[in-house]
């Protein structure tokens, strides 16, 4: 069974985010997620301070198996890509919620995030697929 | 329905990420496709591939039956258990199924097809079938394959005495019958080891008994890219019905001599050949950053072609792929990978043989 931790939010794209102080989110791919890519071998961050409209792709990350784009939550800017992972996509598998993530943004309204489902909708949501 | 193989309990037990290929329910891997892959290159790994279908083929004008089948010729094998690699080609030249024969004897030759094109390569076969020959497609057989540079030494630990002396005596691209078992020095993946074919009841307690070898389970993904990086085609995706074995990196399995030996799409071959083949079959690696897939396309000084097959080299960590592009000189090509033109080069094949990487970085 993949982890899904509760203090986290999920988009149906598979997507987590963790809300820090100031309008700023932290993003990621699931457990479930990397489970289902498998190994990361290529991940391509956003640049800072790239402006984006919600649920606009804006990352890629390539396993053994296919590219997927990442989108982002919400409109907003990004304001870090995690520079790790050019060297060590491997980190998105080892760790998806920690060492893993892929960018953290400021949002333009963090009510944009109402959307997004708790760890018990995400499950079910995971179960249904 | 999807079928399954004698070996499909032990995988899901095993955790085995389990995935519809050509109509059987087979492992994409154990957990890691990239350490699978490690574990052939640098120790010994084993897939089972019970799901390809072995074929047997005897009597008495077996050979001439063979030699006019294959675009390969069988008459070059002289020593009992040899192996060789052939297409089998429409009158069009388009290839119908790649596959290996082994030369028993004079009366018996066994072919070993891919799992896809079965039931169209047994039609075939049967369409063509004359007297002095007969086809037994065998469902009743195991096949696994055991491959890595510690693979043999570990396969003839988990044999028992005699498969064991068999087993050790075989030259490469050499099989020998011990028992029901047949074992050959034969493989997939660019690295020394053994394919076994043996009785379904057998499978398991051997498979359980290469795992106490330490021979790690690996999954279709990880044969994909061990093939790919020893630069070996697959079925489907590098040539098919619609593409000539001389525009697929295949033109060395054609025996033109003798030229009076008549098999089928040779004629088609010939006037290929007169015409002048427009496309050619080469590796690239890719120089900028990402992952090149299958059907991407690619642009040269001379026009553009497509990836067949791409992906990524656990060994080279780099991106890789076969395409087929046309005729020239060009050492690089642009590569379209997803909405960007990334750079890449054209190379030899292969990337990778035992062990070594066969290209300059």
């Amino acid at each position: 069974m993949s982890k899904i931790p509760d203090d986290l939010k999920y988009s149906k794209s598979h997507e987590w985010v963790r809300v820090e102080d100031g309008n700023v989110i932290i993003v990621g791919i699931t457990d479930h997620a990397q489970a289902a890519l498998g190994d990361m071998v290529f991940v391509e961050t956003p640049q800072t301070g790239t402006r984006l409209d919600a649920e606009e792709a804006c990352s890629v990350v390539e396993s053994v198996k296919s590219a997927s784009d990442i989108y982002s939550p919400a409109a907003g800017e990004i304001v870090a890509g995690n520079s790790n992972l050019a060297d060590s996509p491997e980190l998105i598998n080892d760790d998806p919620y920690g060492e893993g993530w892929i960018f953290q943004m400021r949002v333009d309204d963090t009510d944009a995030l109402v959307g997004l489902m708790n760890a018990q909708a995400y499950e079910a949501f995971c179960e249904e697929e | 329905m999807t079928q399954k193989t004698v070996l499909n309990q032990v995988h899901c037990e095993a955790g085995g990420k389990m995935v519809d290929f050509a109509g059987w329910d087979m492992p994409l891997h154990y957990g890691s496709q990239k350490d699978e892959h490690h574990a052939v290159r640098q120790d010994a790994g084993m897939f089972d591939v019970s799901h390809m279908t072995v074929i047997d083929l005897r009597g008495d004008s077996v050979q001439a039956f063979l030699r006019h089948l294959l675009a390969n010729d069988i008459a070059r094998l002289k020593v009992s258990g040899k192996a060789l690699y052939s297409c089998m080609l429409q009158p069009d030249g388009g290839v119908i199924d790649d596959l290996i024969v082994y030369f028993i004897n004079e009366q018996h030759y066994r072919m070993v097809v891919n799992a896809g094109t079965t039931e169209k390569d047994v039609a075939w076969i049967k369409s063509r079938l004359g007297d002095g020959v007969d086809m037994r497609v065998r469902d009743d057989l195991a096949m696994m394959a055991i491959q890595g540079p510690n693979a043999r030494s570990k396969a003839m630990q988990a044999m028992s005495g005699e498969a064991r002396q068999t087993a050790d005596t075989l030259a490469p691209f050499v099989g020998a019958f011990c028992g029901e078992w047949f074992i050959a020095r034969t493989g997939y993946t660019g690295e020394d080891g053994f394919e076994i074919t043996l009785p379904d009841t057998e499978a398991t307690g051997f498979w359980n008994a290469l795992i106490k070898e330490g021979v790690k389970p690996c999954g279709l993904g990880a044969r994909d890219t061990l093939r790919l990086e020893a630069g070996m085609n697959l079925y489907g995706q590098d040539m098919d019905e619609s593409t000539s074995p001389l525009e697929s990196g295949l033109g060395w399995t054609i025996a033109w001599e003798p030229t009076e030996r008549d098999f089928i799409g040779r004629k088609a071959l010939e006037q290929q050949k007169t015409d002048n083949v427009k496309m050619r079959f080469v590796g690239v690696l890719l120089e900028d950053k990402g992952v090149m897939r299958t059907h991407q396309k690619v642009i040269t000084a001379e026009g553009s072609g497509e990836l067949t097959s791409g992906g990524f080299s656990p060994t080279l960590n780099r991106s890789i792929g076969f395409a087929r592009i046309p005729k020239g000189d060009s050492e690089t090509c642009d590569v379209e990978v997803r909405d960007k033109r990334l750079k890449a080069r054209v190379v030899k094949l292969p990337f990778v043989r035992n062990g070594k990487t066969c290209i300059e970085l």
